[in-house]
């Protein structure tokens, strides 16, 4: 479980290396979820439509480690968009991870940049 | 189709389409606008608010996609230059012709320019429409550049005074030129002229009165004014704001029947001399009067559009042209009639020049009838004052306290607005009741103050019976005891049972609409199933419709289990199976490598199926005639059986036949929470019905009905609703039973705990539901019927649409299955591994 969880650390957007085509963005259903494979990992990318903004995340939820955040429901409190887990319902900020209903899990989040009508997730490797 | 041609898309043009689309039998008519100016209608009475920092847009009355959406054709910037009233016809200046049945002329009035020697010279503008605007403040620019700071507004009128603000907020030194002998002649007396001036000069800007101007001085341009009495006012920019003058051109090439100085004559219905043309707002000349206020513009829309379809409403004989506004920070308001003097009406005057107030009313001698008054510096009495007026309401005994205020702590002699009668005009641009306002909120159709300005339209006119509406609003919401709110979430100030009334009566179809007219940010896991069960209890649509609102069992149709994989139920109602689909179940099980249980509700759950193998499980189990049993669903799960009279030999009744139609009846309808039901045939009970939200058990003489029963973490027994019914009373009173719940329970409410909270309790809940008691039965009787038969197999939709297959892929880039699951052996099954 562990080593499942340290694949996945927050990458910021100044210290991308990779730009990983994620797919187009007809492919993403707008204001929900859809999850993608890179190398051994699974990120969870939103399409947040309504405010015009796209987010990545891990897919794994931090508490039971099942690969379910891209089916859970986007929305916002006090502004911060954020994803709530299918599982337990507990919620995570989109913008850096945090869990906004207690401190106990956390999850990794990372940049996505749109270029043309291509989706793009940023790695370190 | 019959053609209504509107020409002119000014505010009262504007009203004429609302007013419309709004009335029944619009349908069979096709509205067609003509505007002149290149823009949608806009709020003139607001124009000055242009100079203010408010954008054309700001001012604009509606949205392109209003006239759309309402089917209404509109032209801009396209002049009517011709009608031929024997072919039905219009001509424009693109040299089109189109054909009405109805014409509609709302082409309002231009600026009044008064004859003055000079007036053609640059820098003399009119104050009408934002191209004037503009070009007043490109040329205030240009002076100001040049080191000018003087300029003259002619007419100190109502709109005299807008656009000296106007010119002051373009940071010009403005003066008032009027000819008459005080501000505001049409509306203000001596007393309170004088007030208002000092209150003005305060400000310094110049007020010249008793002005007769002679001439515009200047070569090119304007350098300053010439009056009468030898005067010279030097400035560098006029702005006429003189009166207005009716744009009656149309009228008077068709030759229609004008008045003496101007305007299309109407009678009370509207109508010019030719019966199929109407004329309404600033070109109207109606009782020999030009109204140039927008409420009587309005009133007349609204008879135009009532005529037009066939309705009987006319136009009141006298107009009121009672005003409210603040002029350059200071309020001034006059109604009724404001100068009546004879020996049959006392003035009482309140003047106080050091805080800078003048109040007038006008009084029977008897005391008794209020006639019209005028208040300068403090208007907050005018809603009071106007409604006593119009509502030729008693005055106190000593009628001076309406004006004196509250002296020697007595409370306000205006009463608060709860003491006016229903029919009390609050809103007069719109012509909305008190009683329309508070009805609203009493019934449940508004909620706050911004649901009652959707609906009603009041204060969306001139705004200045804001505060009235308000306190309104309040007295109602305080009256029906709502003080308390359970919103749903920080993005909705709405219990459950608001935003369903909201739903249905807006007729909103997509969450979206909703937040968007009712809540406010992004949403959340919360509220957005809600809606969604909402827009499933009231139109019955399914999952698939919403599936970005849907919580995760519902989205997927699947139940999400511990470790990210689903379970699939098919429907198995009341328990009965044949052999053959048994022999299916065990298939499909054995095909997918499915973990299989026969559940507490009598049916078969099959554990452990991925995302991407849902569709071709159900693939299987629907073509062999399984439908969805909406095991994931806050709807019916199941209506659980006893063996019943056909086996048992105690049964008393058919339970198995009576739970199956039951189920079927029932499937599909989304509810604030799941539901069960149980039909035993004896009191032996093996159904377990009394654990269910409702049960039924056969006695002597016919079914008793429970309601409100639960297991899960706080058991509840139902309890008995009805005693010895037949099947169909029992359909009766579940369908009221359901629907009220569905109405108006919390989500995720159970219902033992929704009759917990009921006031009243199960005593009311009968009342309501068996005697009628509050009149509902036959609507939640109807809206049940809508919903049942209706039924659509959520999986059956998906397989048939293939776009809608697409969410049941685990990774966006590829067909791979989620490889993070694992399962470990479980009594010759298998289980997900332990977290």
């Amino acid at each position: 479980m562990e080593e499942l969880l340290s694949q996945y650390e927050t990458v910021n957007l100044s210290a991308v290396k990779i730009w990983f085509k994620a797919g187009s963005i007809k492919d993403f259903p707008s204001n929900r979820g859809g999850c993608i494979k890179y190398k051994n990992k699974q990120i969870a990318i939103f399409n947040f439509e309504r405010r015009n903004e796209w987010y990545a995340c891990q897919n794994a939820c931090p508490h039971k480690m099942e690969m379910v955040l891209s089916r859970g429901m986007t929305g916002s409190t006090d502004g911060i968009p954020k994803i709530a887990c299918p599982m337990h319902k507990k919620t995570f900020s989109l913008v850096d991870g945090s869990n906004l209903n207690g401190d106990d899990f956390k999850i990794a989040t990372y940049p996505v940049k749109i270029e043309g009508n291509e989706v793009f997730v940023g790695f370190l490797e | 189709m019959i053609n209504v041609i509107v020409v002119g898309n000014g505010m009262v043009g504007y009203k004429f389409c609302e007013k419309f689309i709004s009335k029944s039998g619009q349908e069979n008519y096709q509205i067609t606008v003509f505007g002149e100016e290149p823009r949608r209608a806009y709020d003139r009475v607001h124009l000055s608010e242009y100079f203010a920092g408010k954008t054309a847009d700001d001012l604009s009355l509606s949205t392109t996609s209003w006239y759309e959406d309402n089917n209404i054709i509109l032209n801009t910037s396209e002049l009517i230059t011709d009608i031929n009233r024997e072919q039905k016809t219009i001509h424009t200046h693109l040299e089109k012709t189109y054909e009405y049945d109805y014409l509609v002329l709302a082409t309002g009035s231009a600026a009044f320019v008064p004859p003055i020697d000079g007036v053609e010279k640059e820098g003399v503008f009119v104050y009408r429409t934002i191209e004037d605007l503009d070009a007043i403040m490109a040329y205030a620019k240009k002076i100001k550049a040049n080191g000018a700071t003087e300029a003259a507004v002619l007419g100190g009128g109502l709109l005299g005074l807008e656009a000296a603000k106007a010119v002051r907020d373009l940071g010009l030194n403005p003066h008032v030129v009027e000819f008459a002998p005080r501000l505001m002649p049409r509306q203000l007396d001596k007393g309170a002229s004088d007030m208002l001036q000092s209150k003005i000069e305060e400000l310094n800007i110049g007020i010249h009165l008793n002005k007769a101007t002679q001439y515009i001085a200047g070569e090119e341009s304007i350098k300053g004014m010439m009056f009468a009495d030898d005067e010279l006012l030097n400035v560098n920019m006029l702005v006429i704001s003189a009166g207005i003058k009716p744009r009656d051109e149309l009228g008077r090439v068709s030759g229609l029947e004008v008045g003496v100085r101007g305007g299309i004559v109407v009678n009370n219905k509207m109508q010019t001399s030719d019966p199929n043309i109407f004329a309404i707002g600033e070109v109207a000349l109606y009782n020999q009067m030009i109204y140039g206020l927008v409420a009587p513009g309005y009133e007349m829309a609204d008879v135009a559009a009532e005529q037009i379809l066939k309705g009987d409403k006319t136009m009141r004989d006298t107009i009121d042209m009672s005003t409210q506004l603040k002029l350059i920070g200071v309020e001034v308001a006059s109604f009724g009639d404001p100068f009546i003097e004879n020996e049959d009406v006392t003035a009482i005057v309140y003047e106080n020049k050091f805080s800078g107030i003048y109040k007038r009313i006008n009084v029977t001698k008897d005391g008794k009838t209020l006639l019209g008054g005028i208040l300068v510096g403090d208007s907050s009495d005018y809603n009071g004052l106007f409604q006593i007026y119009a509502n030729a309401m008693a005055l106190p005994p000593n009628p001076e306290d309406l004006i004196l205020g509250s002296r020697g702590g007595k409370v306000s002699t205006l009463g608060s607005a709860s003491d006016l009668p229903d029919t009390a005009v609050i809103c007069s641009c719109e012509n909305v009741t008190k009683g329309a306002i508070c009805c609203s909120i009493l019934d449940g159709t508004a909620n706050t103050f911004g649901d009652v300005v959707k609906l009603t339209k009041a204060t969306s006119g001139c705004g200045g019976c804001k505060p009235m509406v308000a306190d309104l609003v309040k007295a109602a919401q305080k009256s029906i005891g709502k003080e308390v709110k359970e919103s749903i979430c920080e993005h909705f100030n709405y219990t459950r049972q608001e935003l369903f009334d909201l739903v249905k009566i807006n007729k909103y179809t997509n969450y979206y609409e909703v937040i968007d007219h009712h809540g406010n940010g992004d949403g959340c896991e919360i509220c957005k199933p809600v809606v969604a069960s909402i827009f499933s209890s009231i139109y019955n649509d399914t999952a698939n419709k919403h599936i970005t609102t849907q919580d995760t069992n519902d989205r997927y149709l699947a139940n999400i289990q511990r470790n990210g994989t689903y379970s699939v139920v098919p429907r198995i109602a009341g328990g009965e199976i044949t052999p053959e689909k048994l022999i299916v179940i065990g298939e499909v099980a054995k095909q997918f490598d499915l973990y299989t249980k026969i559940t507490g509700a009598q049916r078969v759950d099959l554990f452990g199926a991925q995302l991407n193998d849902l569709p071709k499980i159900w693939k299987v189990l629907i073509d062999n005639g399984f439908e969805s049993g909406h095991a994931y669903g806050k709807s019916l799960r199941a209506v659980k059986s006893c063996v019943g009279n056909t086996w048992c030999r105690y049964g008393m009744d058919d339970s198995t036949t009576f739970a199956i139609e039951l189920e079927n009846r029932y499937r599909g309808i989304r509810s604030p929470h799941k539901l069960k039901g149980g039909v035993s045939a004896c009191i032996r009970e093996c159904a377990e019905a009394r654990g269910k939200d409702f049960g039924v058990i056969a006695v002597e003489g016919g079914w008793n009905l429970y309601i409100c029963g639960n297991g899960g973490a706080n058991p509840k027994h139902a309890v008995l609703l009805a005693e010895q019914i037949n099947k169909e009373t029992v359909f009766k009173y579940m369908d009221r039973f359901l629907m009220y719940y569905i109405r108006t329970a919390g989500p995720l409410v159970r219902t033992s705990t929704w009759l917990e909270k009921l006031d009243g309790g199960l005593d009311y809940l009968k009342e309501v539901i068996i005697h009628d008691r509050i009149g509902i039965c036959e609507t939640l009787e109807a809206e049940m019927e809508k919903l049942v038969g209706t039924f659509e197999c959520e999986w059956k939709q998906v397989l048939e649409k293939p776009r809608l297959l697409k969410r049941f892929s685990h990774f966006v880039n590829t067909d791979e299955k989620d490889d993070n699951i694992a399962f470990v052996p479980l009594r010759e099954q298998k289980m997900p591994r332990p977290w």
